[in-house]
């Protein structure tokens, strides 16, 4: 029966590979088309119908680039650095939980098995862990190049990371508090009721988890490891071929991630309003077994919906903000966020104490307060034409 | 001096808390590049649709025949001195007894040759030419070609054809989307 069990496991496992490097793939045709429409313009539409063979023709491309090492480069660490981001980007969809569980009679007995690479109960943790770990990609690959401009764009993707990941880590902190656990599942089924998903109950810590995460994907517009205005290329300056796709593949897996990671923290996961109510009607009109499955396939999709939703949201901000300047970056990060995110474990904690599950609106609303009253008291600014 | 009214005085004040945060200008950001997501494209799908590019378009070169069907080109030489890029030659010849129906000058060019490699089609031989003989068509594009053989046109592919003459005015009616006549006509 444990074996059985395993295969099933075995092969979620291996479906939700198969579905992350699909997703990826496409996100970079989605990322184009998404560009394209909000620039008015069509994007790619040649490759196959709706240029939908786009991404295998784009790997085409990268697989007959020559693929170049350059003379001064460590070249063992030069190889290592795009794998590291790789690797680190695969793993970490691991502990996401996509659905309920999966059901299958065996000698009359139900076995439930939950949909998702694996339930551990510090499933957060590990996400952090795999996640810091991924810098190292960039890093190792910036610093092997023997490049200057590399070396800059890896400094600061190491920097940016540094500073962001706190704000991250203590902005979840009031989610964990809430929970009491670690684990995305007792997370995720904490947030049964609509009114319960994080969002509602943190947005501070919703916002300030936001924006780390573009920063943590090095998305625009925190995208400064690579900006292309500054360092070339940023730490792939050097890079080539496949290798150069691995970088750019992990940046979409990591989107990819981020987005499902995103989904499970503040919005309910699986869940949608009637979930309950839903899965037990179609439980008693099909049958445990196929009842059961059916309502978790809805999960699944309400929850590839979100996590669509997310990385589409990714590339609207990507084609609508500038990059941020490097001191900016890091005021924003050292100086707002970590003291916010602080301020908001203590106000959440403090609300806990007394069950008020709303306590962090309490900032929020203290802070559109203040930023109301110093529009309204600012100076009107005259826009003047230029004289020269 | 100043040129449009759009130019906007750099200021560099303090931000206000508001501005500080971010957040309202950058949903107000997000609300802007979201409409254009529902706007009309304003993308030409260009092999499958093209545009007309207006009367004076400069294409394919013609030697114009007059009224009575005579070649108007007296090989005065002028257009391939006015050309830049020396791609227009030819070999003058005398006009005999009885080609009175052919020629309209009694000199002509014999062979006239336009290496479109060369051309740049700025349309100076035009502006040259006294005898209003060359032109520019502003409805048909020079077909692309993959041959070194094929990029010298002679007077086989320049001198216009009686049953397709080419008529240009300004403000001209014949809206005529400039095509590769290989795509759009059989080979005449
Ligand atoms: S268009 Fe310009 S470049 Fe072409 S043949 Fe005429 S003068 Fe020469
Ligand atoms: S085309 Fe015009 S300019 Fe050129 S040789 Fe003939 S008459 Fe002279």
């Amino acid at each position: 029966m444990d074996l059985t069990v395993l295969i099933v496991r075995g092969i979620i496992i291996l479906v939700l590979f198969v579905i992350t490097l699909v997703i990826a793939a496409y996100s970079t045709y989605g990322e184009r088309k998404v560009a394209a429409f909000l620039q008015d313009r069509l994007g790619p539409n040649r490759a196959g119908p709706w240029g939908l063979m786009q991404p295998l023709a784009d790997a085409g491309k990268m697989f007959f680039k020559e693929d170049f090492i350059p003379s001064q480069a460590s070249k063992w660490l030069f190889i290592l650095g795009p794998c590291l981001a790789m690797l680190t980007a695969l793993m970490s969809s691991a502990v996401i939980p996509f659905g309920d569980s999966i059901r299958f009679a065996w000698n009359n007995i139900n076995y439930d098995v939950t949909l998702q690479g694996t339930e551990i109960n510090i499933g957060v943790l590990y996400i952090f862990g795999v996640v810091s770990l991924g810098v190292y990609g960039v890093m190792v690959g910036g610093w092997a190049s023997n490049n200057k401009f590399s070396l800059l764009g890896a400094i600061r993707a190491a920097s940016q990371n540094i500073s962001y990941e706190i704000a991250l880590g203590l902005s979840i902190i009031a989610i964990l508090m809430m929970t009491g656990s670690l684990s995305l599942r007792a997370i995720v089924n904490e947030q049964a009721s609509f009114f319960e998903w994080n969002v509602f109950t943190q947005p501070l810590g919703f916002v300030i988890f936001l924006t780390c995460a573009f920063a943590e994907c090095n998305r625009t517009p925190f995208d400064l490891p690579e900006c292309e205005t500054e360092l070339v290329g940023g730490y792939h300056t050097e890079y080539s071929s496949m290798k150069l796709g691995f970088y750019l593949f992990a940046e979409y897996i990591n989107m990819f991630v981020s987005s499902a990671f995103i989904s499970t923290l503040y919005f309910g996961g699986f869940h949608y309003p009637f979930m309950n109510e839903v899965g037990a009607a179609l439980e008693t009109s099909l049958g445990a077994v196929t009842g059961h499955n059916l309502a978790t396939a809805i999960q699944f999709v309400i929850f590839f919906g979100k996590i669509f939703f997310f990385i589409f949201f990714f590339m609207w901000v990507r084609w609508t903000l500038p990059r941020f300047r490097y001191d900016q970056l890091m005021n924003l990060g050292w100086k707002m966020f970590i003291p916010l995110a602080i301020l908001n474990v203590i106000v959440t904690g403090a609300g806990l104490l007394f069950n008020i599950k709303y306590a962090s609106w309490l900032i929020a609303i203290v802070m559109i307060v203040l930023a109301a009253t110093s529009m309204s008291r600012a100076p009107k600014r005259e826009i003047v034409p230029q004289q020269s | 001096m100043q040129l449009t009214n759009r130019s906007k005085q750099v200021s560099n004040k303090e931000m206000t808390l508001a501005e500080k945060m971010y957040l309202p200008a950058v949903i107000s950001g997000l609300g802007i590049t979201i409409r254009h997501l529902f706007r009309k494209k304003v993308t030409i799908q260009y092999p499958e649709v093209k545009k007309y590019l207006g009367p004076i378009y400069r294409g394919h070169h013609v030697l114009k025949r007059d009224e009575q069907g005579r070649e108007r080109c007296t090989a005065c030489g002028l257009c391939a001195v006015a050309c830049p890029a020396e791609a227009i030659s030819m070999v003058a010849a005398e006009r005999k007894k009885g080609e009175e129906k052919l020629y309209r000058e009694e000199k002509y060019a014999a062979v006239y040759e336009i290496n479109m490699l060369r051309c740049i089609f700025c349309g100076l031989c035009e502006e040259a030419c006294p005898k209003q003989a060359v032109y520019l068509r502003h409805d048909r594009m020079v077909p692309v070609f993959q041959e070194r053989d094929q990029v010298i046109y002679g007077k086989d592919r320049l001198v216009e054809k009686m049953d397709d003459r080419y008529v240009r005015a300004a403000n001209s009616e014949v809206k005529a989307t400039p095509t590769e006549p290989s795509l759009t006509r059989a080979a005449t």
